[in-house]
């Protein structure tokens, strides 16, 4: 498949391309290129470095959207290991769009969560474009009792658009699947980490969030509405999304900063997409960290804990 | 109608202010002409037809609560433009124009009252104040007063209204939807009764947090309410929506409501489902 590229991706694309054209030129000739080799190839860094250092929170975000970027389950296969996938919220259906199970990750054994996107029109019609219906969280929430009962941690991958928005979805009552989540994830007797992995839409990125640490990935974005949506009631047309998306101070950094989230993770340079096993590695390297960290925690510690932190969210004035 | 439409006098803009402004309201379901008085007497509940207009904040806790019992609890919290958003119009405009506009600080009202004789912590939400959205401060006076009613050992009740999550606070507004909830989670693990009620219209982050949460849910009738908008859901699904869809009767029949109630009859359903669920504390 093609890779899908950026609008502000395009001066390193090309000189990639310029790069590719010159070394197959070499290729099968007697002439020395090394030196024009090694130039570009320091002007491709220094081209990524200006433009991925500099990058708006629009940027972040379509980066965060890129259809190459690793998914719910391509991190489940890069990072974890022996996973069984457990289907079913055993009231109505299984979500295909919130794959779930057990799974090994640096030899921690807990239950894994997360939303789970397609890559073309089959895989997203099986996967809603990772918008999960209610069975998805109430699958969500068997299996975090589930954890709690075999004394496992709950690993969860933020990645939707937003929790979905469609007639059986009201009729099965998700807004009620979402709120019941928040409460019980509060008050769940085992470590919870969860991490925002590149979309985290609103309310069904929270549905799974309420967590001992919540991290995220430096490109990711974590909204309390798309910056589409934002644009369309606020500047009244969503082609206003990029000044939305800065006004909505969405991105990692700014996040940490208001004390919403507790970690970032470094992504490979230009994104997780560029390099999927070194994000991978990443991801890896910070969840277990996060759970090592959280298994020595007593339970009602660990809840006190848990309590405070939602607890001292929000700004007012008296 | 043309009997009610205000004079037209133009030039003697001086005169048109000494007009009688409204002193009549016409119910928008079946068009009867109530007088102002006669609607407030009746709880903004049209006696023809029982269609609920917007009852603001204060009426509906004097509606509620037994006289001289309900007792404000941080009256003088106001919101705060961490984000310094900037949109069309600035938070801070926003915010300053419905404080003038409403008289109110913001969107919510809260502090221990009695209904029917029971202790309780009640929170009244206002739709006049920037569609009742949440913010930090709907959150942070929500949570304090779910908080208070557990250590005082009385049931919580709250009115709901709402358009949803406050985008002008960003994250921090969705984050309240997971803060009031585990003051909940911590309420119910005490033991103490939860009922909430959902008025016209309950929706988005409001409804997938405490909205949903009571342990007896009422409603009252033809609210809207929901997750997601009907333009949303029909632009996403393309779809026709079901006739009645995400009424308060639509949801009794889909299982989400116990019970929806006229207003005229709130104040008496909830002192008898206080009398089932906290029959100690009266």
């Amino acid at each position: 498949m093609k890779l899908q590229i950026l609008d502000f991706e395009r001066p390193i694309v090309e000189l990639e391309q310029k790069l590719e054209e010159i070394k197959s030129h070499v290729k099968g000739q007697d002439i020395n290129l090394a030196p024009e080799v090694r130039k570009m190839q320091e002007k491709i860094e220094a081209t990524k470095k200006e433009v991925y250092a500099n990058l708006s929170a629009w940027q972040r975000v379509q980066i965060s959207r890129h259809s190459a970027r690793p998914f719910f389950l391509d991190y489940v296969g890069l990072a974890f290991t022996d996973f069984v996938e457990l289907k079913g919220d055993r009231l109505y259906s299984d979500d295909a769009s919130m794959p779930a199970g057990l799974a090994t990750i640096d030899g921690i054994k807990c239950i894994v969560i997360g939303q789970q996107k397609g890559r073309d029109v089959k895989e997203n019609l099986l996967r809603n474009f990772g918008s999960p219906h209610p069975e998805g969280y109430r699958k969500a929430l068997r299996l975090m009792r589930l954890a709690e009962k075999f004394n496992l941690p709950v690993v969860c991958l933020i990645d939707t658009p937003g929790a979905y928005p469609g007639v059986g979805a009201e009729e099965r009552h998700i807004a009620e699947a979402i709120a019941v989540n928040l409460r019980e994830m509060m008050i769940l007797r085992t470590p919870i980490v969860a991490i925002v992995i590149g979309e985290g839409g609103s309310g069904g990125a929270l549905g799974i969030g309420v967590a001992d640490r919540v991290l995220m990935l430096e490109n990711a974005y974590y909204s309390v509405i798309s910056p589409e949506g934002c644009a369309a009631i606020l500047w009244k047309h969503r082609k206003h999304a990029p000044e939305a998306a800065a006004a909505l101070k969405l991105n990692a950094t700014e996040l940490l900063k208001l004390e919403l989230i507790d970690e970032i993770v470094s992504e490979p340079l230009g994104g997780a997409h560029r390099d999927p096993a070194a994000a991978a590695k990443s991801l890896q390297a910070a969840v277990t960290s996060a759970l090592r960290s959280l298994e020595k925690v007593p339970v009602e510690k660990l809840l006190q804990a848990r309590y405070d932190k939602f607890r001292k969210m929000g700004r007012v004035q008296e | 109608m043309a009997f009610f439409k205000k004079p037209n006098f133009k030039g003697i803009g001086a005169k048109t202010r000494e007009m009688p402004e409204g002193l009549w309201t016409k119910c928008p379901t079946c068009g009867e002409v109530i007088h102002n008085l006669a609607l407030a007497e009746n709880l903004r509940v049209c006696p023809k037809c029982d269609h609920h207009f917007t009852l603001g904040a204060h009426d509906r806790i004097a509606s509620l609560a037994d006289p001289e019992s309900f007792k404000e609890i941080d009256a003088g919290m106001t919101s705060v433009d961490t984000l310094e958003f900037k949109g069309v119009a600035t938070y801070l405009d926003r915010l300053k124009n419905y404080q003038e506009k409403t008289g109110l600080k913001d969107a919510v009202i809260t502090g221990p009252a009695k209904i029917c004789g029971h202790p309780v912590g009640l929170a009244v939400m206002d739709f006049h104040f920037l569609a009742a959205t949440m913010g930090s401060v709907v959150g942070e006076k929500i949570t304090r007063l779910i908080e208070l009613s557990t250590k005082k050992k009385m049931p919580v009740i709250i009115v709901c209204a709402s358009g949803g999550a406050r985008m002008y606070e960003g994250m921090l507004s969705l984050m309240q939807m997971a803060k009031t909830s585990g003051a909940l989670a911590l309420h119910a693990q005490a033991g103490r009764p939860y009922i909430n009620v959902l008025t016209n219209p309950t929706t988005a982050g409001v409804m997938a947090s405490y909205a949903s949460l009571g342990d007896i849910i009422v409603a009252e009738p033809n609210s809207m309410i929901g997750f997601a908008g009907p333009r949303v859901i029909k632009e996403t699904t393309h779809q026709d929506l079901p006739a009645g869809f995400q009424t308060a009767e639509f949801l009794e029949k889909h299982g989400l409501i116990d019970v929806v109630v006229s207003r005229t009859k709130l104040r008496a359903t909830l002192g008898q489902l206080l009398d089932y669920l906290a029959p100690a504390t009266k």
